[in-house]
């Protein structure tokens, strides 16, 4: 008998005194809780993303369009930054004022070549406010999920007000399961010494997230 | 199939003294009580703080409660629907009834890479199964890379909490460990390492940043598989899950067969009541979630190893199964008042803390010292069950489990239905049970025992000898009084009361 | 409304000034109580330690005995839970096991009936000034099984209030067991006294010199501390302390 065999057949057994449900799924769970927490206005959504980012230690910006290359500049000046990752797809305009050198992600790049650059600058798919998280999908504008994990700086811009959800019930709408997602909710922290929050293990240790609209 | 059943549990029984005599050494240790209580006070306030937050955690609850009991309910289907999704996305799938088996799959899975090391992110199965132990046996090393992981790693310990396994260690102890350890295994601490967290988090990612960078194997778990789709959802906090999920040429997952959840929306609730219960967050830093595999984005190869290791035999028990929906965030350890005081160590299990006292003497069975006193370390004082997010009824559990120790019955291990023979060393207490249960339902013999005590009263000592100084030993007995109330009752109000039925 | 007082094993035997007190507060306030004197113990140590089987006729016998009233109050949360929590599930579990629904329809009429003493004070007499007087400062420790297996909220608190001259103390960490839990207190004896050593820590940083509770188990667990520690305070069940009036002090 296979090990598939003998786990089902085990599970089976198990279960001899349960009757089946044959309905559909979602009458047999019910979900009595809320599709998000509160009502509010667009413009209140993105300040709420914004202020959770913020407590999370993600350092928060503004910009319109035209703003934008100069915040981005400034930013990657601001650290000294001389290298910087692009992902295959970045709105060109986002990086046009920077003085910087732009290294693609090649298939042949490795990990220990990542580490060496200083800044890396993505999109994002979507961005959910009541938790301050945003959410990579490894579209063209923010490449693969190394990028955005071996550079110690993480810029990412955030459309708004059309990439903000509310809720976590309302990213999962948004998301594409197929695809390798990246749910960042601050700078990488851990809770390993003596149960406190402390910023900055593995991660990019510095998150600065651009509100662009 | 039934046969009379001893021993053998689903692994072998944990050489491990019992409960209470384990406990023992961790309450006379002061730094350890001072570390337990400093780190279980912290995460407790914060933990109501996030989950009062949300309005709606009663409903949050109640759906995360369903959808696992549906999902275990139903748990063959969704584990073939998960495996057909998994390998449509390119993923295999195989299965391990028990911790040998499931070994027995990475370790060949390794091997056939050619590799010789493995980068782990933390993982509450690999640990159950003793994966690191059978890897070194093999030629392989397991690097932890979770940081509280490698404090246990490095300082030859064991995990004593499933979020926070080094908990016992407050930060000087991790700075005298990371200055003595860090060398032998690769970069060591930097000069003049001091215990603030932020420094001694530095020093752990610089010593474990070359590892990520050349590792071509990972090794992980999962907290969700969703059965629909076949993504696979990692919660850290570090970012070490992200390099061991996205940096290595290979990945193999070893999973749990209770972790599935059915459709991809099921993960709205248990990202909700997951992070706020754990570390007390609204949202953990990072979260993965991954299909099979992506062409140029991460690991080329995807295994997932599908493990029993003594869930089915845990299903098989109606009150018991519940303990399945344990999604690991560790709110009941840090809100366990046995806990704060015993430390994980003495639960003699990688499951430490009321979740460890109902999950290990169903997963192993309660044959062995230490698996037949779990369901005695607690006082039922029911915390655990208020904060657990899937409402686990922990109490009705080891209320339950205590019935097993006692009274043995049917029971399934390692799939085959058996009967337990009551554990010994209970005969004693079988007998004062059996005579209180007589006397109880006798007034007329109750009544005279009563009158009997109170007569000689003042023979009473307040401290008892011999066993009774589990008692006495910290405690004053009460004084017994000149008569109880029912003299008192019949002396005062006569025998007009009702009279019962009482026999 | 024929009510009935269910004592208990442990305060019939070890504090009958409880069981005193609440026969006074309740006729104070115009219960005509009965104490059928056929009752015993309600089976909670045996089935909390394992042995339902054992609790069975001991849940069978309270049934009988307190069936045929109105209301059964009791001074203990952790016994009332035990009929009203856990009474059902005996009958569940009997059911499960293929022996019918005898057991669980012999205790379904007593499960509604049954209420801890501060609930009965506040919910179906609906008084929370019992008229009581009481000149000393008190902290209140809230024992598990009122907290979490009745839900007791706030209730003993609001009566406590009510009390003149009483001066109640918040207690620190006071949802935190006492370390008591029945059997626990034997078998893990250690960590027991550790747990209570920390109550009395807790309850003696507020400057009391009461300790009040509602299950008087947990007080003989809290006091023998205290008292082996050496401390001035007393513990004291709520009802002596709702029963004590200007005439009639309690001592």
């Amino acid at each position: 008998m296979s090990s598939r065999d003998r786990v089902l057949g085990r599970v089976r057994r198990a279960l001899a005194d349960v009757t089946p449900h044959d309905g559909p799924y979602e009458e047999a769970v019910g979900r009595d809780y809320l599709r998000e927490h509160g009502e509010r206005t667009t413009g209140r959504t993105v300040e709420l993303l914004a202020e959770n980012l913020a407590d999370y230690r993600a350092i928060v910006h503004r910009a319109g369009a035209e703003e934008l290359p100069d915040l981005v500049a400034r930013l990657l000046a601001g650290r000294g930054s001389r290298e910087v990752l692009v992902p295959p797809g970045l709105p060109p305009g986002w990086l046009s004022a920077a003085d910087v050198v732009r290294v693609q992600d090649l298939a042949e790049s490795t990990p220990q070549r990542l580490d060496r650059v200083d800044s890396v600058v993505t999109g994002c798919a979507a961005a959910i406010a009541e938790t301050g998280t945003i959410v990579l999908d490894g579209s063209p504008d923010q490449g693969r999920r190394r990028i955005s994990l071996v550079p110690d700086h993480h810029i990412c811009v955030v459309r708004v007000p059309e990439q903000v959800v509310s809720s976590v019930p309302q990213a999962l709408e948004r998301l594409d399961p197929v695809r390798p997602l990246t749910w960042i909710s601050g700078p990488s922290a851990t809770s390993d010494i003596e149960l406190d929050r402390v910023e900055g293990v593995h991660g990019p240790r510095t998150l600065e997230v651009i509100l662009l609209g | 199939m039934s046969r009379t059943f001893v021993g053998m549990p689903a692994s072998p029984p944990p050489a491990h003294p019992a409960f209470p005599k384990a406990a023992r050494d961790a309450v006379r240790n002061p730094t350890l009580r001072e570390n337990l209580r400093h780190a279980t006070h912290t995460i407790r306030a914060k933990r109501a703080k996030a989950v009062a937050e949300l309005s709606d955690w009663a409903g949050l609850r109640e759906a995360g409660r369903r959808i696992k009991d549906h999902t275990l309910h139903h748990l063959d289907r969704y584990l073939e629907q998960l495996e057909e999704s998994v390998t449509a996305a390119g993923g295999t799938v195989h299965w391990a009834a028990d911790a040998e088996e499931a070994n027995r799959i990475v370790a060949a899975l390794v091997k056939e890479t050619g590799e010789s090391e493995v980068v782990k992110v933390k993982s509450m199965a690999t640990q159950e199964i003793g994966l690191n132990e059978a890897l070194e046996a093999e030629g392989i090393r397991a690097y932890e890379t979770d940081l509280a992981e490698l404090i246990v790693q490095l300082g030859k310990d064991r995990p004593s909490h499933i979020l926070v396994p080094a908990i016992h260690r407050n930060r000087g102890e991790i700075r005298d460990i990371f200055r003595a350890e860090m060398g032998a295994w690769g970069r060591p601490a930097p000069e003049g390492l001091s215990d603030t967290p932020a420094e001694l988090a530095e020093a752990a990612r610089l010593h474990l940043r070359e590892k990520f960078l050349r590792a071509k194997v990972g090794i992980s778990g999962a907290n969700f598989m969703v059965a629909e789709t076949g993504t696979l959802v990692v919660v850290e906090s570090e970012g070490n899950g992200r390099m061991c999920l996205t940096l290595p040429e290979t990945l193999i997952s070893v999973v749990g067969i209770e972790k599935v959840v059915p459709t991809w929306r099921d993960l709205e609730v248990f990202l909700q009541t997951l992070p706020r219960s754990s570390t007390a967050e609204r949202m953990n830093p990072y979260t993965s979630m991954w299909t099979g595999t992506t062409d140029g984005d991460g690991p080329r190869t995807f295994h997932l190893v599908l493990l029993d290791n003594g869930r089915t035999d845990t299903l098989a028990d109606r009150v018991g199964r519940q303990a399945l929906r344990c999604i690991r965030c560790s709110a009941c350890l840090n809100v366990c008042p046995v806990y704060e005081r015993a430390g994980g160590h003495a639960y003699g299990s990688v499951y430490p803390g009321p979740i460890g006292a109902i999950l290990s003497p169903q997963l192993r069975g309660t044959a062995s010292e230490i698996d037949a006193s779990l369901p005695y370390a607690s006082t039922l004082c029911g915390a655990c069950y208020e904060v657990c997010p899937v409402a686990i009824d922990i109490p009705e559990v080891l209320v339950h489990l205590r019935e097993r120790v006692v009274q043995g019955g049917p029971a399934v291990r390692r799939g085959d239905k058996v009967v337990l023979k009551p554990a010994k060393g209970h005969a004693a207490e079988r007998a004062a049970m059996r005579a209180a249960r007589w006397a109880f339902t006798h007034p007329g013999a109750l009544r005279a025992g009563q009158r009997l005590a109170s007569r000689t009263r003042r023979l009473h000592p307040r401290a008892l000898p011999g066993p009774g100084r589990a008692w006495s030993g910290t405690r004053d007995l009460p004084a017994v009084p000149a008569e109880p109330f029912r003299d008192w009752w019949q002396r005062t109000q006569g025998e007009s009361g009702e009279q019962g039925a009482g026999k | 409304m024929r009510v009935a007082l269910f004592l208990t094993c442990v305060n019939d035997t070890l504090y009958p000034d409880t069981g005193r007190a609440t026969v006074k507060l309740l006729t104070r306030l115009g219960v005509d109580v009965d104490f059928p004197s056929g009752q015993s113990c309600c089976g909670q140590a045996h089935y909390n330690t394992g042995y339902r089987h054992e609790a069975e006729p001991l849940a069978r016998h309270f049934s009988d005995v307190f069936g045929g009233y109105d209301a059964i109050v009791t001074p203990s949360g952790s016994c009332g839970a035990m009929v009203r929590e856990l009474y059902p599930r005996m009958g569940e579990r009997a059911r499960a096991e293929g022996r019918g629904d005898a057991l669980a329809r012999t205790l379904a009429p007593v499960v509604p009936k049954t209420y801890e003493l501060t609930e009965f004070l506040v919910d179906v007499l609906g008084v929370t000034d019992v008229g009581a007087r009481y000149p000393h400062k008190v902290t209140y420790h809230p024992t598990c099984h009122g907290l979490r297996s009745l839900g007791l909220g706030d209730r003993p608190r609001r009566l406590l209030r009510a009390v003149r001259d009483l001066e109640l103390v918040e207690l620190p960490g006071a949802e935190e067991c006492c370390g008591f839990g029945g059997t626990f207190a034997l078998k893990n004896a250690e960590v027991s006294a550790a747990m209570g050593a920390d109550k009395v820590r807790s309850a003696e940083s507020t400057g009391a010199q009461v300790l009040c509770a509602a299950d008087n188990s947990c007080l003989m667990h809290i006091g023998g501390t205290m008292s082996r520690s050496g401390s001035t305070m007393r513990p004291v069940h709520i009802a002596e302390i709702l029963a004590s009036t200007e005439e009639e002090p309690a001592v």
